[in-house]
């Protein structure tokens, strides 16, 4: 049953990101130009906005729905890992102008080529599975 | 209702974003995509290959509820929720683009140069799709997130890694989009 409520934030997600043009291919390229505010605005003010909530979590004053601290999980350590898998990363966020987020979106939208940028996608996390133990962190 | 089939600006979206990631918190969970692409490896059989997909997946059935939604949503949007297909662009980028040799730049949500369904049957369209993709799983994976979990969530939390991570992205995405797309294209 609970499932169904991440079901409903995933669709009010998907509208988000439609609706933001965050899924568009163009919008992206216009952020590598710094031709547009609007992804600068929109990163940008999520953070900010997030900033306040991590702040009420850390304090206490939103709990959980069970009643409990929020606590945000550590990332991995690294500067290896998270620069050099960033940058692969922005590589192809900028060719496929869509990660991971919007590449579900626009499975809905129906353009059947994205498929296959999730096909790779799902590779890439496979062949990355795979090597975990030999990379550098 | 005007409201709802304009593009929103930046100010109404990024909130909204950052109420995501506070409903997810409010339910007991992270907000991140990417890592439903190792649930996937994992559903998979991945852990045939390597014992870091050896995971109970079911633990992450919440996770893969949330992306179908992400599916409906993109859906349901870009069906019953939008006036038109194009993006207001800046005309710097349409000129851009034309001279790369995208036409049309802004006239649909994405270009058919690099998404046109014909391009899964070219070689080079299929090298550009498969391999975007595969430089987004592996390089997200790598990197601990993408840009729910990293930009969002992990600069907002105010981790170290995660500028780092936010960083690298920029690096790559500004080498691929001001040298590499013109050798692609």
């Amino acid at each position: 049953m609970k499932n169904i409520i991440f079901l409903i934030i995933g669709l009010l997600f998907g509208i988000i990101l439609t609706k933001s043009e965050v899924v568009s291919w163009y919008r992206i390229y216009e952020m590598f130009k710094f031709q547009s505010f609007q992804m600068y605005g929109i990163i940008g003010s999520a953070v900010l906005v997030s900033m306040v909530f991590m702040q009420l979590f850390k304090k206490g004053v939103i709990k959980n729905y069970l009643g409990e601290n929020i606590i945000t999980k550590e990332k991995n350590k690294g500067f290896i890992r998270t620069i050099v898998g960033g940058t692969i990363f922005g590589f192809g966020w900028a060719l496929s102008g869509a990660c991971p987020g919007p590449m579900f979106a626009l499975v809905g939208h129906g353009f059947t080529s994205i498929l296959i940028v999730l096909l790779g996608a799902t590779i890439g996390a496979f062949i990355y599975g795979v090597l975990s133990k030999k990379l550098p962190n | 209702m005007e409201f709802i089939s304009q593009p929103w600006p930046w100010y109404v979206s990024g909130p909204m974003a950052a109420i995501i990631l506070l409903l997810m918190n409010y339910f007991g969970k992270g907000f991140g995509v990417s890592t439903n692409l190792e649930t996937f490896c994992t559903i998979g059989g991945a852990g045939k290959a390597s014992d870091y997909f050896k995971k109970d997946w079911k633990e992450q059935t919440w996770s893969l509820f949330f992306v179908a939604g992400i599916i409906i949503g993109g859906y349901l949007s870009s069906h019953y929720l939008m006036s038109s297909e194009s993006i207001a662009l800046n005309p710097d980028t349409v000129t851009d683009l034309a001279e790369l040799g995208f036409a049309n730049a802004g006239q649909s949500y994405l270009p058919a140069e690099i998404f046109n369904t014909e391009n899964i049957f070219s070689l080079k369209g299929f090298a550009i799709l498969i391999g975007a993709g595969f430089m987004i799983g592996f390089g997200a994976r790598y990197a601990g997130g993408c840009t729910s979990g990293h930009a969002i969530t992990g600069l907002s939390s105010l981790q170290l890694p995660s500028l780092l991570a936010v960083i690298g992205f920029f690096i790559g995405g500004l080498i691929m989009t001001w040298f590499l797309l013109p050798l692609i294209f």
